[in-house]
């Protein structure tokens, strides 16, 4: 739980503000990033947990005090974040549900999962609630040969090629970034720390995941 | 008629093999349009619940087929499920909270008679049509959406 975002990873800052941070971070990414991004259990706990804490509090105080509406106002702006990163990632679940599910299938043993336990269980949910509704409505109706329907060919893929815009967090170097026409070649580029670009995810994925890059 | 076109072909007439094909693709293109037409049904219909609530008014269940019924009923109570899992012992309602919050409480303006309205200390408030309230926001959310309220921005 918090323990793992505890002040040996941020030396100076509190461990609240580092999980401000790495919430925010993660919110901004999984907003902007058009596929479905690795799930953040532990930060997602951390920030439930102080929520929770805070109404407790918040129970607590004096009415009328000064500070309850301010502490009220945080914990508003708090949940709205919250609700946002969970939203965004119900709508990519909702949007790209077989190729989410393909992906979470043919996973290897020690690899973070992309789906949280209960993302888990309601994308497999919305997959059957949506096959049998056609096969009932539809396919079973057809003929014989046409009674089957691939979901993976037919729902669209996420498009790792739209372009993102990023703030780099860490310097990069060396990136290699794929030619737009036919005349250009491949080069590479360097991120300096604190530059910000415009770019096509899929040359960058790897370093959102990493957290080398945060997306803005 | 499609299988006895394709009986005569494997008997040796191929020249009936490009009719079927041609055909084959004919249902394949229909098959497509009438999945699509229901998939984007459905998505419509996934989006009431986001706005409207899980209880949908009768003009649109009108509309909707008993199969599309089942498939919405399925959907919130999957939703539900998910929400009352994240968010600490109650869950968390991610159908509220959908815009950056401004301010606690907001003017509102009762577009019709609702009846009573009862807020977190226990008052009750009456929401008759064309009156003005200063409300907590989160708790007008859902009725703004549901057009029983207006949000009067000053």
């Amino acid at each position: 739980g918090g323990a793992s975002l505890g002040a040996g990873a941020c030396g100076r800052r509190t461990p609240r503000s580092c999980l401000q941070r790495a919430f925010c971070q993660a919110w901004l990414n999984e907003k902007f990033a058009p596929e479905l991004l690795e799930s953040k259990p532990e930060i997602i706990e951390c920030v439930v947990e102080q929520l929770d804490h805070m109404e407790a509090n918040l129970k607590r105080a004096k009415k009328g005090d000064l500070k309850v509406s301010v502490h009220h106002m945080e914990i508003e702006r708090i949940r709205y974040v919250l609700s946002s990163y969970l939203r965004c990632r119900l709508v990519k679940i909702e949007k790209f549900f077989p190729h989410i599910l393909e992906k979470e299938k043919s996973r290897a043993e020690g690899e973070p999962s992309i789906l949280s336990p209960e993302e888990f269980a309601f994308a497999k949910e919305y997959m059957a609630n949506t096959e049998t509704y056609l096969k009932n409505v539809a396919l079973k109706h057809m003929p014989p040969n046409l009674q089957k329907v691939s979901l993976l060919e037919s729902v669209p893929k996420p498009n790792l090629d739209s372009f993102v815009f990023l703030r780099v967090l860490e310097r990069q170097e060396n990136i290699l970034v794929e030619p737009e026409t036919d005349e250009q070649r491949e080069y590479t580029i360097d991120l300096e720390e604190g530059s910000q670009h415009l770019i096509r995810y899929r040359t960058i994925a790897p370093l959102v995941a990493s957290g080398a890059v945060q997306l803005i | 008629r499609g299988s006895s076109a394709r009986s005569e072909a494997k008997s040796g007439r191929t020249d009936l093999i490009f009719l079927i094909r041609f055909r084959h693709c004919c249902l394949l293109r229909n098959q497509r349009c009438l999945l699509a037409y229901l998939y984007d049904r459905l998505l419509r219909i996934r989006a009431l619940r986001w706005e409207y609530g899980s209880v949908l008014p009768n003009a649109i269940q009108f509309h909707m087929s008993a199969e599309e019924v089942e498939w919405f009923n399925r959907y919130k109570k999957s939703l539900a499920t998910y929400m009352r899992s994240v968010g600490g012992e109650e869950g968390l309602d991610l159908t509220q909270d959908i815009k950056p919050p401004k301010s606690l409480y907001i003017e509102v303006r009762c577009l019709r008679d609702y009846g009573e309205f009862e807020i977190d200390d226990g008052t009750t408030i009456l929401l008759k049509k064309n009156s003005q309230h200063f409300l907590p926001r989160w708790k007008c959310e859902q009725l703004i959406r549901q057009g029983v309220l207006e949000h009067i921005l000053s």
